[in-house]
């Protein structure tokens, strides 16, 4: 892999204006998304009234938002922590992805591309084989819970191969190391779907992302990994930036460049595992989102990576209303809308990035 | 909250099992053929199937009713019922059929629901004849599939019969329900993500034969399966919530009284969610008649709890 990232736009030249005024955008950006977010739906209180809902749940107000009950049931329990979930999902798969890009120095690089997608998928694969039935009395749903694991196992599978082969001198051997350990989990899974054909549609369905059932209790339980994810991933974006040189030379920089890909990969995988446990599947995010900031706010990682989860947040947050009301009252899987989105989205990459890439 | 699964009113259950007790020495004889060749047409074997691969969980349900029992060889690895079909249950795919491992069984006959492979090409090319019973939209259909499939092993008086007794069943079921012109709502429920069935499927014109109004049904024109939004669901607050995924996702009355935003439907409150069979709700076997005695019930207790 080479590095296809063009450093002339990495530090010097910007004015203080345009580096200050992207965060704030972004964040107003995912406040107006949040709000479009909550107030579109099939059900619930009328799109006016939402606000007023919102403002009454906030301390010392009480505000008559004219909902009946019933619609501020569906909106707090239901529609909220949807919103919430997408945006959670969205911040955490935008991150991973824009952190993973700076470790290969490899901008196609995405959040599932270490095996997390097809570990996870097994994971789901099995606990939803094995018989959901039996395990509906358990006090822990294990579908998140092994499919988290499945997730972290197989990236660790990759890590170990890949380090076998010399991944620390090749970051390209831990991407293939990935590629072997996808495709062998993939293969497990299908063979598993093939002796159990009665549970396709509902692996189906998790594969195509779910973010049609959220609860809070699903916001819950992915919250503390993501804020500790995101942390770590945060904290080093500086770093990112020094790997943009090659690792020979940010390690002449005094780098060290092994241990920061490890921390970054550890990071970006558990939560990234994190929130397929409970989103399923959810393509292109990872990518698009890193590559869209890019465009706009340029390619340092300073700044990309706290963008990335404001800008990624507010996009999932917009591509699940489609979802919500393109066949309304049915649902059409998020998965399905991001890679409609996605598939437009990489032509017009590659047309801007026809001329930059030269 | 009742659980039905267990339950097994099959309200003309004795006298089908009388029909399939007649014991396996009842070799498909001419004398059926004969008596009624009036109506049969030239899809009558000419010689009757002693070697039946069912491939499909419906069928098998279906070929056990008519006492073809002895002439089935081989089952599909979902075929569960009746209990007898155990003996000849294999790990034949009915999604992925294997034409290799079913021709090992040297069927004269292979009973599918669906060609889903282009399997009908490939065993017709080695010569073993195939039937297909594809699902139906209503209960006629069935009627008819059942007649057909009689025909086609030789069992052409039993099935008139099995026929004769869902027909008096499913009478006998309507006309002592209540509440037929209520109009009450229902949500039935396919697994653990809201998918459903409009009436167009034939799972959801049962529930149509008691008067009962699908909420599903607005979809019209996208799919006959659609996923619904809980929201919409939830809004709808449907009169009753019909489970059909309590095998595959483990869903109970409970668990969907602990879902965010459920807890206050009037079905949760009144206690008219009611977990179904998956099996049941998914074939169109002769036991669609057990189905259509727990909507009664359901139904019953519904109108019970309105007044």
């Amino acid at each position: 892999m080479t590095a296809v990232i063009a450093p002339s736009d990495v530090h010097a030249g910007e004015s203080t204006s345009r580096r200050t005024w992207w965060i704030p955008g972004a964040t107003v950006a995912l406040v107006v998304a949040f709000l479009f977010g909550a107030m579109i739906g099939p059900a619930g209180p009328a799109w006016y009234q939402v606000p007023w809902e919102i403002l009454d749940r906030l301390p010392f107000l009480a505000v008559d938002s004219g909902a009946t009950d019933l619609q501020s049931t569906v909106l707090w329990q239901i529609r909220m922590p949807r919103v919430v979930l997408a945006a959670i999902v969205g911040a955490m798969l935008s991150l991973a992805g824009a952190s993973y890009q700076g470790v290969f120095r490899n901008p196609l690089v995405d959040p599932y591309l270490l095996g997390v997608a097809a570990g996870a998928g097994l994971g789901a694969t099995i606990v939803i084989v094995v018989n959901r039935s039996a395990t509906a009395s358990w006090p822990v749903d294990p579908l998140p819970v092994v499919s988290f694991v499945g997730g972290l196992l197989a990236v660790l599978i990759t890590y170990m191969v890949g380090s076998a082969f010399g991944a620390s001198k090749v970051p390209a051997t831990l991407v293939l190391a990935g590629v072997a350990v996808t495709a062998l989990a993939t293969a497990v899974q299908t063979f598993l779907l093939q002796r159990n054909t009665e549970v396709v549609r509902q692996v189906y369905s998790w594969i195509l992302g779910r973010l049609s059932t959220a609860t809070w209790a699903d916001v819950r339980l992915v919250l503390p990994y993501v804020i500790v994810s995101s942390a770590v991933l945060l904290s080093h974006r500086r770093l990112l930036d020094v790997l943009r040189v090659g690792d020979e030379e940010a390690a002449a920089l005094g780098a060290r460049v092994d241990r920061i890909r490890l921390t970054v990969v550890i990071a970006a995988t558990l939560g990234t595992s994190a929130v397929v446990s409970v989103s399923g599947l959810i393509g292109f995010v990872g990518i698009m989102v890193p590559h869209l900031v890019r465009m706009l706010a340029g390619a340092s990682y300073r700044r990309l990576l706290p963008l990335s989860v404001l800008v990624g947040a507010a996009f999932l947050i917009v591509a699940d209303v489609p979802g919500r009301i393109l066949s309304d009252p049915a649902e059409t899987p998020i998965g399905v809308v991001t890679a409609f989105l996605g598939a437009p989205f990489f032509i017009a990459v590659l047309r801007t990035r026809q001329g930059s890439l030269r | 909250m009742k659980a039905f699964r267990a339950r097994r009113l099959f309200v003309a259950l004795p006298l089908v099992l009388a029909v399939s007790c007649g014991g396996d020495d009842a070799t498909p004889n001419a004398s059926v053929a004969a008596d009624s060749s009036a109506e049969i047409d030239e899809s009558i074997p000419a010689e009757v199937p002693t070697r039946i691969v069912s491939l499909s969980p419906t069928h098998t349900e279906m070929l056990f009713a008519l006492d073809a029992g002895s002439q089935v060889v081989a089952v599909d690895s979902l075929s569960n019922h009746p209990e007898e079909a155990a003996s000849v249950l294999t790990d034949l795919s009915a999604y992925e059929p294997n034409v290799e491992a079913i021709s090992s069984y040297e069927p004269d006959l292979v009973v599918i629901a669906d060609d889903y492979t282009g399997l009908t090409e490939q065993l017709d090319a080695i010569g073993i004849p195939v039937w297909e019973g594809l699902a139906p939209s209503s209960l006629d259909d069935v009627y008819e599939q059942i007649e057909d499939l009689g025909r086609a092993i030789g069992r052409v008086e039993e099935a008139s019969e099995v026929v004769g007794l869902m027909k008096s069943g499913v009478e006998s079921i309507l006309s002592q329900a209540p509440g037929l012109d209520l109009g009450l709502t229902y949500y039935h429920e396919l697994d653990d993500t809201y998918y459903s069935a409009t009436s167009n499927t034939f799972i959801g014109s049962l529930y149509e034969l008691f008067g009962l109004r699908n909420i599903a049904d607005v979809t019209e024109g996208t799919s006959d399966y659609p996923q619904l939004s809980a929201e919409f669901i939830v809004s709808q607050d449907p009169d009753m919530i019909f489970l059909a995924d309590t095998v595959c996702c483990g869903v109970t009355a409970e668990s969907v009284g602990a879902r965010p935003g459920w807890g206050d439907l009037s079905a949760v409150d009144r206690g008219l969610v009611f977990e179904m069979n998956d099996d049941l709700a998914s074939r169109w076997g002769p036991r669609i008649i057990d189905y259509l005695w727990t909507i009664s019930e359901a139904l019953t207790e519904a109108v019970a709890n309105a007044s």
